[in-house]
């Protein structure tokens, strides 16, 4: 019972890794899933996050098998 | 139809504008549009007063594609236009290649304007994309955009 966690651009560089699996006990939100993954690493203010490669809030829920990601301010284009 | 294209090498976006818009045709028939608005994003040698010599564009494989459909999708919703296209790099870039293209088609310019800018600006803010620039000192993330 796992999520999988990836991580973009400069908070991959800051986070020292490009993905991580967490288990699912005791997380329900994205926010959890920060707090699990981060080291102690505050959460950014401009952190963007997504769902299964869809953008949410901080305290959307998560679910098992759930592909969440973090990654900074986009800079396409 | 509208197509969203990703190139991990350089691409000339004024080809891809012209096979894109033979397609165009074959799909609606002719004579459908009066007007085409693009945009075509070009990789400079300066950024925040340095001088730039090379890019790395990284993406989320998957979510960069579906999020430019949404914007794609979007644009057909919000502005009367026959159709449009996003392509856009990614990996190593060169100073001089294009970066993205985007483009749109309607009846009369208005839309083909307003619809253009609007593909341009949400993939700005929307489409996980980042660039990393080499510099003489080294490399360093973009942390934001320029203001258009």
């Amino acid at each position: 019972m796992s999520i999988k966690v990836l991580f973009f651009a400069s908070l991959r560089d800051t986070l020292g890794r490009a993905s991580d699996e967490v288990d699912t006990a005791n997380i329900s939100t994205v926010a959890d899933v920060w707090e699990a993954v981060a080291r102690g690493e505050a959460m950014p203010s401009n952190l963007l996050m997504a769902i299964n490669q869809d953008y949410v809030k901080a305290d959307a829920n998560v679910q098992d098998n759930d592909e969440v990601a973090f990654f900074p301010p986009v800079t396409g284009g | 139809m509208a197509k969203v294209i990703l190139f991990d090498g350089p691409f000339d976006p004024y080809a891809e504008l012209k096979k894109y818009e033979a397609a165009l045709v074959v799909q609606h028939g002719l004579g459908q549009y009066g007007a085409t608005t693009s945009f075509v994003g070009t990789m400079r040698d300066f950024n925040e007063g340095d001088d730039v010599s090379a890019m790395f564009l990284e993406h989320y494989p998957g979510m960069t594609e579906k999020a430019l459909e949404t914007i794609c999708t979007q644009a057909m919703n919000d502005y009367p236009i026959l159709d449009c296209i996003i392509v856009h790099r990614v990996g190593d870039i060169k100073p001089n290649d294009s970066i993205v293209l985007v483009a749109a088609w309607s009846a009369h310019r208005g839309a083909a304007f307003d619809a253009a800018r609007m593909l341009i600006e949400k993939l700005k803010t929307d489409a996980p994309f980042w660039k990393k620039e080499t510099l003489k000192e080294g490399e360093r993330w973009v942390e934001k955009n320029t203001k258009g």
